[in-house]
């Protein structure tokens, strides 16, 4: 961090909005975005390992408990959408809920506190929040582009999906293939577009209004009558925008999971 | 100072855009949010046994009509602070 801090107002959002990047053009990696999303994902896969081996079959503990009920919650509501074997789907749509969540729950942490931290080790740049990034949210919705492809070739079989491709909304006189083709190609590709860039404009505006709150508090120690209101103003508006963040939070990563789902489903459905 | 007038109408024409991207998206989220919570309360006054599955649907496509907006939002504060329309100018 520089020592100074930053002149206005402007600077130190634009510091705030600024990666931890590696590399030129192509080829530069946002390190804290990596970083953040790949410690976030072991947390997740050993929160609920460490639930499934202290699993008992007689009286459950708290944390037991509540991840069977998230478990099951999940579990039904795949069940729901999705009428095929779910062996794979549900635990993926638990994977993505869990770990989306915790990625965006990063949203909470103090707006300062982990460019502080990685001040210590001498970063000059920490965006904590993966989700806030374009490349987090697209690349885990390329992943669920995969997985639809997946279920369409399952369900079909290459021909049937291929005759589906050309022949689906209009029918299938030869005239329409090529209409039928493109019409299929942009819904295909609508479903990544629009799953990314839901959950990056959620998270990244978000962002944006804790560090327009905390700029409430900039003048703090200029003891004015109104450097004092925007201190209490910030504290007031921050936990306001904070209480309504976890709804926020909670609903981005359930319609994340829920769409993969609903998707995967109707790629399953033969027309 | 030819340049001081440009990056002046630069950024009244960004200003201007973010009123409307803002404002356009709110309307229209809110529309949808307030269509959608009267049926919702119709559905749940005719048959409240099925306010907990209709709930959770709600918020489902409360959130999805709430994104549309939100990506408007993000999109516009970006251009209120780090306006790459008037990083062009040095």
């Amino acid at each position: 961090m520089a020592a100074a801090g930053p002149a206005n107002s402007t600077e130190y959002i634009t510091h705030h909005l600024t990666h931890l990047t590696v590399g030129k053009g192509f080829w530069s990696w946002h390190v804290d975005t990596l970083f953040m999303s790949v410690l976030l994902g072991i947390a997740t896969l050993a929160l609920l390992y460490s639930a499934s081996r202290k699993a008992t079959a007689g009286v459950p503990g708290k944390w037991q408990a509540f991840v069977e009920m998230l478990v099951e919650f999940i579990d039904t509501t795949v069940k729901e959408v999705f009428h095929l074997d779910r062996s794979f789907l549900a635990p993926l749509a638990l994977t993505i809920f869990v770990w989306v969540f915790l990625m965006n729950a990063m949203d909470l942490l103090p707006l300062d506190l982990p460019g502080k931290i990685a001040g210590l080790f001498g970063l000059t740049h920490w965006r904590a929040v993966p989700t806030a990034d374009v490349n987090t949210t697209f690349a885990m919705s390329l992943t669920a582009l995969v997985v639809i492809l997946f279920y369409s070739f399952k369900a079909k079989g290459a021909g049937g999906y291929v005759h589906e491709l050309f022949t689906a909304p209009f029918g299938a006189n030869p005239l329409l293939w090529i209409p039928n083709f493109l019409l299929n190609i942009v819904e295909l590709l609508s479903k990544p577009v629009s799953l990314a860039m839901r959950l990056f404009g959620n998270m990244y505006a978000g962002e944006l209004v804790f560090m327009l709150i905390a700029l409430l508090g900039a003048g703090l120690f200029r003891w004015t009558v109104g450097s004092t209101v925007g201190f209490f103003g910030q504290i007031a508006m921050g936990a306001a925008w904070a209480i309504f963040h976890i709804l926020i939070i909670t609903l981005q990563a359930f319609i994340f999971m829920v769409l993969t789902v609903v998707y995967s489903a109707m790629a399953t459905e033969h027309h | 100072m030819e340049n001081l007038a440009l990056i002046a109408q630069v950024q009244s024409y960004t200003a201007i855009a973010l009123g409307l991207i803002i404002g356009l998206g709110a309307i229209g989220a809110c529309i949808g949010i307030g269509i959608m919570g009267s049926k919702f309360l119709e559905a749940a006054a005719r048959q409240p046994e099925l306010i907990p599955t209709l709930q959770g649907r709600m918020f489902l496509l409360a959130g999805l009509i709430d994104a549309a907006f939100l990506i408007g939002v993000a999109l516009a504060m970006f251009f209120a602070f780090a306006n790459p329309l008037l990083a062009r100018f040095g």
